[in-house]
């Protein structure tokens, strides 16, 4: 399983091995890795699963589409590596991904 | 004192199916949400997304099966009490007591929760001189329009909220509309007239920048924006104005003493009752051993919940299970005339 690292605003990391097909924000809630809300269980539709992913990794990750950009927009703090971690579908190609959690979602 | 069988928390799709179910019982509810209007996440979330998982109805918008809902429930004649938000529980005698933020009280011996996330409340922002100016100089919304008139206004936000309010006040105020990025989101004609407008003087656009910083001792008097290049702009204003949406709040719900998995209620399979008898919890905030987050299984829970809501309001009746295709009483309780053969 891809291992995933989720980094918090205070520099504390914890790497979980998540199920391919999952998302990244599934792997955080099912493993209790704080900073990740998710209110709408991963409809697109509250931008509470919001992270920053590490700058390398960006142009691995398939692009975010519109939806998600305007959703974004919601977001607490966005950034030019703002994503929703409910689009980021965990694969063999993501293994290693490192995604930093915001310094809170509201 | 409003007195009824069934209180239901959240007039979202499954806050309104449970009227339905309910009302072919013979229970009378009232509906109490947060919201100005029904129809919950549906409405305030993907009002125009589609929806292709609903039984028999192969493609809907959030709007449409709101609408539809409403218009199915039309005859039971509940009465729903919008802006206002559940705030107490408390139990008398076998029975519960609600009261909302504005002082109404209900009584009922069975309360339905269908309160989805929670509820819903405009996302704020993120400094503390904000709250220190909410209401005053800072807004989340637009309540009296007479407040804006004559005034520097700094809009933020990209979408449908922060275009059409610019618009709006552009006519009596000067306005800034502030962006995280060049591209908004609205209706291609609304984005037109903005451009209109920002030619003509009326609205300066600021992009692609975000809020940084608030400057004012007993009024807000100027705001600092960082560009995505870092260079920062101060901007004189007398009014901000935020739309960065809505959140969701599970908010008192926490309170009530009832048994919480995370922000959701447990609740049994056999009628969705929680850990106190006669409150019930439906829709997205419940959750049980395989719960899913769909409209359809709310809908399956509020049929069952409403029950054990019948027994318990009507405790000297006997239950009876009854099909809308050919029971009577449930077509009176419908208004469905006697058709002649």
């Amino acid at each position: 399983m891809p291992k995933i690292t989720y980094t918090d605003h205070q520099g504390n990391s914890k790497t979980i091995e998540v199920e391919k097909g999952l998302t990244v924000m599934e792997g955080a809630i099912q493993n209790d890795i704080s900073g990740i809300d998710a209110d709408c269980g991963g409809s697109m539709a509250c931008a509470t699963c919001h992270v920053y992913v590490e700058e390398k990794w960006l142009d691995k990750i398939p692009k975010a589409e519109e939806a998600e950009v305007d959703m974004i927009d919601m977001a607490y703090e966005p950034k030019k590596n703002s994503r929703l971690s409910c689009q980021l579908i965990v694969s063999d190609e993501l293994e290693g991904l490192v995604i930093n959690t915001p310094s809170k979602q509201t | 004192m409003i007195k009824t069988d069934v209180i239901i928390i959240g007039a979202g799709p499954v806050g309104l199916f449970a009227v339905h179910q309910l009302g072919i019982k013979g229970l009378k509810s009232e509906v109490i949400d947060n919201l100005d209007k029904a129809g919950g996440q549906c409405i305030e979330l993907y009002p125009d997304k589609p929806i292709y998982d609903i039984p028999a109805v192969p493609e809907c918008t959030g709007k449409e099966l709101t609408n539809s809902l409403l218009r199915q429930i039309k005859p039971f004649k509940s009465n729903f009490h919008f802006n206002e938000r559940v705030d107490e529980v408390v139990e008398d005698k076998g029975n519960w007591i609600v009261k909302t933020n504005k002082g109404k009280e209900f009584t009922a011996p069975n309360i339905m929760i269908a309160g989805g996330v929670g509820s819903f409340e405009p996302r704020k922002l993120g400094f503390k001189e904000a709250d220190k100016f909410e209401g005053k100089s800072i807004f989340y919304h637009v309540k009296d329009k007479e407040k804006f008139e004559n005034k520097n206004i700094c809009i933020f936000g990209g979408g449908d909220s922060a275009l059409d309010w610019a618009l709006e006040l552009s006519k009596k105020s000067k306005i800034t509309l502030i962006h995280r990025r060049n591209e908004f989101r609205g209706a291609l004609h609304t984005l037109s007239e903005i451009k209109k407008l920002e030619k003509s003087g009326k609205i300066t656009i600021k992009t692609p920048c975000q809020l940084s910083s608030i400057q004012g001792s007993k009024s807000l008097e100027s705001l600092e924006v960082k560009y995505d290049n870092g260079k920062k702009e101060i901007i004189k204003t007398n009014i901000i104005l935020s739309f960065f949406g809505l959140l969701m709040k599970l908010g008192p719900i926490a309170e009530w003493g009832l048994n919480m998995d995370k922000k959701t209620v447990t609740v049994n399979t056999d009628n969705f009752e929680t850990n106190r008898s006669g409150i019930f919890a439906v829709g997205d905030i419940c959750t049980y051993p395989g719960k899913l987050k769909l409209i359809l299984s709310g809908f399956h829970e509020v049929a069952l919940a409403s029950v054990e809501c019948f027994k318990r309001a009507r405790p000297n009746e006997k239950y009876r299970f009854e099909f809308t295709t050919g029971s009577k009483t449930i077509h009176e309780r419908l208004g469905i005339e006697k058709k002649d053969d």
